[in-house]
């Protein structure tokens, strides 16, 4: 059945319903929130290393008032801005929307979405999201300077924070939650709905369950923190008081605590939300290039399930220290020590894929490799956290600050870049240069160590998070020197991000092209070519066995069977 | 683009349409955003020192008939969905603009009840209880109006013959859709004004 293409640019290009348009859409959105983000993150590790000197470059175009230097006030819209755009608008867009996309109909043999339409809209919340976060910066008393977890009552009052940037902020995280819900339903469906003959539930790629997890977790959890920022917004614009108390509140007022509890409803899920798809691929990625079948597929799958079911029990570890019932902290901090069993279970799988397997050292194994290595430092420091304890001692310093970034930041960027390197030539039909390509692996490699692990020790030393000036506290004053080498290393991660972004800007045009299947990936996407046509399949695609099959024996040509291989049929009865 | 191409259903998890299988996981997600805005409700009204006895502020009798407005409105829904699966097009149109009547009169009902707490001086900042009456209600009413426009756009493609009995997927799910706001109006109802 073939298609016929839409004549004009605009509804070919621009509002497209067809998911592979989107998916390129979603990934240049999140690419470039994530060169906003990154910046950020360099002006507050500079503002770190030398505090209130002016900022070189770029200092004098962005805060001309001060001669160059950030201000008091802006440091706050920094950070919150940094963690907000990275979050919600780099990762999210990259991971769920480009990845989630590209892979689900290609991979389940479908010709798109459940929902097209729906797929478009998701689409534009987030343009109109990201607009709104972007407008927040040039409206007087600027951007939202309330952290990104947004906390009342200095978010929910107007007396601390009057400016209408805090307003759009909201409001764009409300669009943006509005975008991923209506994604989220879509690849749900399509996972679930969708999936061609013989693609039975055990032979989905790993990717695939990872995204779907997500976006089950997103279906759950986001619409709570949507209603709590709803209150805040009403909180602020319409006298009602239900984060306020005290004096701050026009009546008897509400309950401060209570928006915490909203919010990590969500927020803990969300971090899962983000490493779900990134889980996925890793498993799937590892048994491309170690040409070994996923090592515990379905333990996999089930201790993914757990998380996404323990995850939703586990928020109170975020507020030990926020006035809580030492025996309800108890509680918490035995259900998220349990998330540690799971974890591990496929952490494991992740090593028995590459136990004694004949591994392709290719960029996208490299940064796959990345992650497991970043993964394992951030999730074990976790470990430290879960305990009460432990917690009120090292709570709102740069030990969480370094944990969460292992955990997120960093394996998170690799996974991403992962996905990048991995997807690209069936994206765009070209390879990307493989030597730029270990080189910024390497240079990424080093430097984000760097900065991450000193964050850590320098928050075991006491260093607060989110004070823009170390050198104003004495007991500070002994590592003020680790935040310059921060910067340095800092400075030196962001830098090494060109090569990225000049590999891809190249190899988009100059780059060699690719066949159907450069790495002999065995999943079904591969077996159509790069780039696919836009129907993806001529017809409805068979499948015969599950992604993973390399290293087959007793094949006569080669050692590998793609899903669709009908080959996979008579092996199974033999 | 036309579904059969999009669609290869093959091994759907659940043999229903996808349609419908999206209109549940809406469903679930929108069942937890009232999740967030009654728990939040709860936990503050509990929280409080003191909290006004019901019946006190609300007009419970006109809320009451706001409730089996919104009741039988579920029901002409239920009728439509009848129609259609026997092929009766014409009755469906009719039960729908009835649905999208009642789900009007509920709206109105709704306004004239704001407009006299409002005079009285029950506003969205008067009282903690105030703010949460407005909020629940009013996102509920969004709701409700969303049904409303729903209702009339299904009016309009069963006028142009969208649907038959062998194809109404967008009627079945536009009733879940519906059924589900008249569930949560109850639970509301109850919360605000019985308890």
């Amino acid at each position: 059945m073939e298609q016929s293409q839409p004549r004009s640019f605009w509804r070919r290009d621009v509002f497209s319903t067809h998911h592979k348009v989107i998916a390129i859409q979603y990934l240049l959105t999140g690419v470039m929130f994530l060169a906003v983000g990154g910046v950020m993150a360099l002006l507050i590790r500079w503002q770190l290393a030398a505090p209130w000197q002016p900022v070189p470059i770029i200092g004098k175009l962005l805060f001309r008032e001060a001669g160059g230097a950030i201000t008091p006030e802006a440091y706050p819209m920094l950070f919150t801005m940094h963690g907000s755009i990275m979050v919600f608008f780099a990762v999210t867009p990259i991971l769920l929307g480009a990845l989630g996309n590209y892979t689900i109909p290609l991979e389940v043999g479908a010709r798109d979405m459940a929902f097209p339409r729906l797929n478009m809209v998701s689409y534009w919340f987030l343009f109109l999201g990201s607009a709104s976060m972007l407008a927040s910066f040039f409206v007087p008393g600027g951007a939202a300077g309330f952290g990104w977890t947004i906390y009342a009552p200095l978010s929910a009052s107007t007396e601390m924070l009057p400016g209408w940037g805090q307003d759009l902020f909201i409001l764009g995280l409300a669009l943006d939650a509005v975008s991923i819900l209506m994604g989220g339903i879509n690849y749900i469906t399509t996972i679930m709905q969708l999936r061609a003959p013989g693609l039975t539930l055990r032979r989905l790629p790993l990717t695939l369950w990872g995204l779907f997890y997500s976006a089950v977790l997103n279906t759950l959890w986001l619409p709570i923190v949507a209603s709590a920022l709803f209150m805040v917004l009403c909180d602020r614009r319409l006298g009602t008081a239900f984060f306020l108390a005290g004096p701050l509140a026009p009546h008897a007022g509400g309950q401060v605590l209570l928006y915490q509890h909203l919010f990590w409803g969500f927020g803990h899920p969300e971090v899962y939300i983000l490493i779900f798809p990134v889980w996925g691929l890793v498993g799937d990625l590892l048994s491309v290039f170690s040409r070994k079948p996923a090592f515990g597929y379905k333990a996999t799958v089930l201790s993914m399930l757990t998380i996404t079911i323990l995850s939703g029990i586990v928020w109170g570890h975020h507020m030990f220290t926020s006035g809580m019932n030492p025996l309800v902290g108890k509680a918490f901090m035995f259900l998220t020590i349990t998330v540690s069993v799971p974890t591990a279970i496929f952490f494991l799988n992740w090593l028995g894929t590459l136990w004694r397997s004949a591994i392709r050292l290719t960029v996208p194994m490299l940064f796959t490799l990345g992650v497991v290595f970043v993964f394992a430092i951030g999730g074990l420091t976790g470990l430290f956290n879960a305990l009460q304890t432990f917690d009120v001692y090292i709570h709102d310093t740069y030990f969480v600050v370094g944990h969460f970034h292992y955990t997120l930041a960093a394996s998170v960027l690799f996974g991403t870049f992962a996905f990048i390197y991995f997807w690209f030539p069936k994206i765009f039909g070209r390879q990307m240069s493989s030597r730029l390509g270990k080189l910024h692996f390497w240079l990424s490699f080093v430097f984000l160590n760097a900065v991450f692990s000193v964050m850590m020790f320098v928050g075991l030393h006491g260093h607060m998070r989110r004070i823009a000036d170390a050198t104003a506290y004495e007991f500070l004053k002994p590592v003020q020197h680790w935040n310059v080498f921060i910067g340095w290393a800092a400075l030196g991660l962001g830098l090494s991000q060109l090569l990225f972004f000049f590999n891809f800007l190249y190899s988009l045009f100059r780059g060699t092209p690719a066949p159907a299947n450069p790495w002999e990936a065995g999943s079904l996407a591969w077996t159509v070519p790069s780039p696919p046509p836009e129907h993806n399949y001529d017809a409805v695609p068979r499948i015969w066995c599950g992604p993973h099959e390399y290293g087959v024996p007793g094949l006569n040509n080669g050692d590998w069977l793609s899903q669709t291989d009908p080959r996979a049929k008579a092996l199974a009865k033999s | 683009m036309d579904e059969a191409a999009t669609t290869p259903v093959e091994i759907p998890l659940i043999d229903i349409p996808a349609g419908k299988f999206g209109m549940w996981v809406f469903l679930i997600s929108e069942s937890m955003f009232f999740t967030g805005l009654i728990g939040s409700y709860i936990v503050l009204r509990l929280g409080s020192e003191s909290w006004p006895r019901p019946g006190t502020i609300l007009n419970t009798p006109l809320l009451g008939l706001n409730t089996l407005v919104l009741l039988s409105s579920s029901l002409t829904m239920a009728l439509g969905l009848n129609a259609i699966q026997q092929g009766k097009q014409r009755q469906l149109k009719r039960y729908l603009l009835f649905t999208a009547l009642l789900g009007s009169l509920f709206l109105v009902i709704k306004g004239c009840d704001y407009v006299h707490l409002w005079r009285h001086g029950f506003t969205l900042s008067s009282s903690l209880f105030g703010s949460c009456y407005y909020l629940l209600t009013g996102f509920h009413g969004l709701h409700v109006l969303s049904g409303v426009i729903l209702m009339l756009y299904l009016v309009a493609a069963a006028s142009r013959g969208a649907f038959a009995a062998s194809q109404h997927v967008r009627v079945e799910s536009s009733g879940l859709y519906w059924h589900f706001i008249d569930m949560v109006w109850v639970i509301l109802f109850a919360i605000l004004c019985l308890v």
